[in-house]
């Protein structure tokens, strides 16, 4: 068993491709080495900031030796076939065998071929992977020609102890790279994974993510500590700054108390996002005046020079924070509409105060419905865009809405509206909180609708994994503004609403009859929505299918409690019996309706019913469906389950005893109609042909 | 502890170091240019197959960063510290960091890094990848491999630095306020600082670029040079159709910072802007073709 190490040492790797280049380059390697029939026994690849490794464990040290068998021609076939045959498998006519079939004497050939050794199956197999390897962008860099994320500079390939003879634009493979750039910048040797990767720590270099994110996490848990102080909640910065630094160092750095005063949502934004640093918390989970820094470098003098630099550089841009927060409140949110009619939101679909205008229409209409506080909505929905022209946003657009929400506030706005402001971009994606609060479920919904409605109307509906608008994010947030709220929100009228609402020009270009087709497709698009979302809750599709045809039901909180009792009736044993009726009903009422090209829906005649089977299936049916019927306009849906239950001996019963397809024509007739009756009446609760398995 | 470098040294010590590295020290081009990338020593010279090794010091025109001489950090007028290498050599970073070594910043008292940061100017259809260097935390250069100028693939490569000199004079002093670098090393009565020079400058350019700038005239300046441009080019004068290229950018930038192009004109002014710079390239290239 040998092994297989590979580092492509490069120019600085941006940090958001690096796992997904280490996850290319394994996969890559690993499909390559089971095509050419080299199997191994482990796999793993790692990216640091400048370099891109890979080790394969447990190959072999050359392909399996291969014997194939090949029929050739006849004994006595012409001689230029049989020449022919010599030709294709390479070998001379006394290394044939002759073997007798049962369609005659034939010629047979043996082939051996040899396994390769793995290094030159290597060497034949990387060329292609460097020079098609996936990255999100890349460069050509001097006169070369050749592609990588950025200049590469070392190419090390060791197979076995030994250098694979592999060069990428003429960089031949070498078993040498370099330590940290700037704390070991020397070149040495390595001879496997287990001494590179103990070398590479030797020159400061943490090969794993994992280790350099484990490092850094108990370093400034640490670091805080000692200063009573925790770590607050960094989401991704880690994964991010793990991936800026070969040998991280963590330092701990003072905010100037001045600046304590600005909302603790600029303070970390520019830490996090434009300097990347941590933020800490006191024990009442406040936010601290300290931060943590992650340098690359084990400076001489302990840090001070870098700490004091980047000191400098958080005061300077905080004082940037500080000059927008003090001139953006020196006026109303409500004194930026103006400028929204000068934004652009998208070519067809008007500029930021035309939306503004719909989404406080549409708030307004949905925040009667779920008990907002009288004309709250609709403020929200006028002020909602405002923030975006304020100096801060501006600067540091990830504080929409935030900034929205701490303007209004300043400006004497309700604290309703206050809030709507930045809880109406949620929820973002299937982690994130939903909002509660009645006028900002309004606003929230209102925005995601308005988009929805205005995209699908100007023929930007998402396609396969196309979805520039994100609409099926703001379709998914929708289902959850609904759900979680257990908003009773029929969207069809909503969605009827915001159309109406588009710009002029939309809904002329597409005619008087648009509107239907733009909220039916709208519908399908959400029940497709409802279904992947439901699916992740173990709620099958199948059971949301079966609901959603009956009626197109457009209240999902209605749908839900159908869905959940239909669910709950299936999984009975009476439930399982029934379909599997019902199945049998339908398929006869099906294939006879065929034959005689006609519908067996109609009345069944009472008088007409001979067996006491069919008499009491027909009497139970009309009193199960006058049940069902009373149940559903009550929306007591397991209730209508369990009258459907009702007709399971009687059905049973039916099935056992009676002939549907008798000589008697009327008989038979009516029997259908009976049977159709079965059908109508389940179907009449959810449409039970939808249901699979 | 030394004198840290004033503003006028730490220019000299990047003239003397690129120098040293083979190139040909120009002067700042005489015209309003929104960043040194516009040097037709950068732009043009960039394109084509002839090894090019270019340093100067451009000032950098940003109407729209004008704070009246307010804030510590912005300024509307500024100095870029530009050095072109054509082919990009392989050890260009090394390069790059002995040139912070030569203005002190010693690797291993501070933490360099390279952060990712792709450039591109949609005015002069142009784009590379490379990153911004840090210097404990503050962007001090800006590093991008050029593979399109002009909307024409580069070949060979070349590579760009630009070093934001103000930044750059206020870390290596120590400053937090750009109107308190030492610009010529003097002390008491000969003693000049950045704002002796420039605060003047700041307050009203601010108030020109903001309040005063004339847009009718400035809209019909724009016309007017894009024409000339046009007509330049007929006769394959690129370097002066470049030239009026330069300066519809310029009264692009100013229209822009009175407020007057909405946000769909502004695509299409920089879209103008662009046809111009693509044909200057193409006719630049074109000539060098010729023989210049």
């Amino acid at each position: 068993m040998a092994e297989f190490l590979l580092e492509l040492l490069s120019e600085e790797i941006p940090a958001r491709m690096q796992t997904r280049a280490a996850d290319d380059l394994e996969r890559l390697v690993a499909a390559g080495l089971k095509e050419a029939g080299l199997p191994f026994e482990r796999i793993a690849a790692y990216a640091t900031p400048r370099r891109l490794a890979l080790c394969v464990d447990g190959l072999p040290k050359a392909q399996a030796d291969l014997s194939e068998e090949r029929r050739g021609p006849r004994v006595d076939a012409p001689e230029k076939a049989i020449e022919g045959f010599l030709a294709s498998v390479g070998l001379s006519r006394d290394a044939l065998e002759h073997r007798q079939t049962e369609k005659g004497e034939f010629y047979f050939a043996t082939i051996e071929r040899k396994g390769r050794p793995a290094a030159e199956v290597l060497a034949a197999l990387l060329p292609g992977i460097f020079q098609t390897f996936p990255w999100p962008k890349s460069m050509r860099w001097g006169g070369g020609r050749a592609r990588w994320v950025r200049p590469l500079h070392g190419l090390l390939c060791l197979f076995d102890g030994k250098v694979v003879p592999v060069a990428f634009d003429g960089m031949e493979a070498s078993d040498r790279t370099l330590g940290h750039r700037f704390l070991a910048p020397k070149p040495f040797r390595v001879k496997h994974f287990a001494d590179y990767r103990e070398r590479l720590r030797a020159a400061y270099v943490m090969l794993e993510k994992d280790a350099r994110i484990e490092a850094i996490t108990a370093d400034a848990t640490l670091a805080a500590k000692d200063e009573n102080l925790r770590l607050a909640e960094a989401g991704t910065l880690l994964e991010e700054v793990a991936g800026l630094v070969e040998w991280p160092v963590v330092l701990l750095g003072d905010i100037d108390p001045k600046f304590m005063a600005l909302p603790s949502e600029v303070l970390t934004t520019v830490m996090r996002a434009h300097q990347k640093y941590f933020a800490l918390t006191d024990p009442d989970g406040k936010l601290a005046p300290r931060f943590v820094l992650v340098s690359n470098v084990q400076a001489t003098d302990g840090g001070g020079a870098i700490v004091a630099g980047n000191e400098r550089v958080l005061r300077a841009r905080l004082e940037d924070a500080q000059f927008f927060w003090d001139q953006d409140r020196k006026r109303q949110l409500v004194d930026w509409f103006p400028g929204l009619h000068e934004v652009v939101f998208h070519a067809g679909l008007g500029s930021l105060a035309d939306r503004a205008f719909r989404l406080q229409e549409l708030a307004d209409g949905i925040g009667q419905q779920i008990g907002a506080k009288a004309k709250l909505a609709r403020r929200a929905g006028q002020l909602a865009k405002c923030d975006l022209l304020s100096g801060m946003v501006h600067e540091f657009p990830e504080l929409q809405g935030v900034m929205g929400r701490y303007y209004a506030a300043e400006g004497g706005e309700p604290p309703e509206v206050a809030a709507a402001m930045a809880e109406h971009y949620a929820p973002q994606g299937p982690n994130d909180a939903c909002p509660a609060a009645p006028v900002s479920v309004a606003l929230a919904l209102a925005d995601k609708i308005d988009q929805l409605t205005g995209f699908f109307a100007i023929g930007e509906k998402p396609t396969g994994s196309k979805d520039p608008f994100a609409l099926r994010r703001a379709a998914l947030g929708v289902i959850r503004l609904i759900l979680e709220n257990k908003l009773r929100l029929p969207l069809r009228a909503l969605f009827q609403a915001a159309f109406r609402l588009q710009p002029e020009a939309v809904r002329a270009a597409l005619g008087k009859d648009a509107e239907a087709g733009i909220v039916a497709d709208l519908l399908d698009f959400f029940a497709d929505r409802l279904k992947v979302h439901l699916k992740e809750k173990g709620i099958r599709h199948d059971h949301i299918s079966a609901v959603f045809a009956l009626t197109g039901e457009d209240d999902f909180v209605r749908l839900l409690e159908r869905v959940a009792a239909l669910r709950e009736f299936l999984a009975s044993e009476d439930g399982a019996n029934l379909l599997v009726a019902y199945r049998r009903a339908r398929n006869i009422v099906h294939i006879e309706e065929k034959n005689d090209a006609t519908t067996y829906d109609g009345a069944v005649k009472s008088a007409a019913l001979r067996e006491s089977q069919e008499q009491a299936l027909q009497t139970r049916l009309e009193e199960v469906q006058k049940l069902a019927d009373a149940a559903l306009k009550n929306e007591e849906f397991a209730t209508a389950m369990s009258a459907l239950a009702r007709l399971r001996l009687p059905v049973d019963a039916f099935f056992d005893h009676v002939t549907v397809n008798t000589e008697d024509k009327a008989l038979r007739a009516n029997r259908l109609h009976l049977l159709a009756n079965i059908r109508r009446t389940l179907e009449s609760v959810a449409d039970f042909s939808k249901i699979e398995g | 502890m030394a004198k840290p470098l004033s503003f006028q040294d730490l220019i000299l010590r990047l003239e003397t170091f690129w120098c040293g590295e083979g190139c040909v020290l120009l002067q700042p081009y005489d015209m309003e240019m929104g960043a040194g990338t516009f040097h037709p020593a950068t732009t043009l010279r960039a394109l084509g197959p002839k090894p090019w090794r270019a340093a100067y010091v451009q000032p950098s025109r940003r109407p729209s960063d004008g704070r009246y001489g307010e804030n510590p950090n912005r300024l509307q007028h500024y100095y870029q510290f530009q050095v072109i290498l054509k082919p990009s050599p392989d050890d260009v970073q090394d390069v790059y960091l002995e040139s912070l070594k030569a203005l002190g910043i010693d690797s291993t008292l501070h933490d360099i890094r390279f952060v990712e940061d792709d450039w591109e100017s949609p005015t002069l259809g142009a784009w590379g990848l490379g990153w911004e260097v840090w210097c404990d935390g503050m962007e001090v250069t800006q590093f991008t491999y050029f593979q399109q100028v002009g909307g024409i693939e580069c070949d060979p490569v070349a590579v760009e630095l630009t070093y934001g000199l103000e930044r750059l004079a206020m870390y290596v002093q120590g400053v937090e306020n750009v109107y308190d670098l030492d610009w010529n090393g003097g002390e008491g009565a000969t003693r000049v600082t950045y704002g002796d020079v420039f605060l003047a400058s700041e307050r009203q350019y601010s108030a020109y670029n903001f309040e005063h700038a004339n847009t009718d005239r400035l809209l019909r300046s724009f016309a007017d040079v894009e024409a000339e441009c046009q007509d330049l080019l007929q006769h394959h004068l690129a370097l002066p159709a470049y030239d009026q290229c330069i300066k519809a950018s310029h009264l692009f930038n100013l229209l822009d910072a009175r407020g007057v192009i909405s946000v769909t004109e502004r695509a299409a002014y920089i879209a103008r802007v662009r046809q111009l710079a693509k044909a200057c390239c193409e006719a630049w290239l074109a000539g060098e073709a010729d023989g210049g």
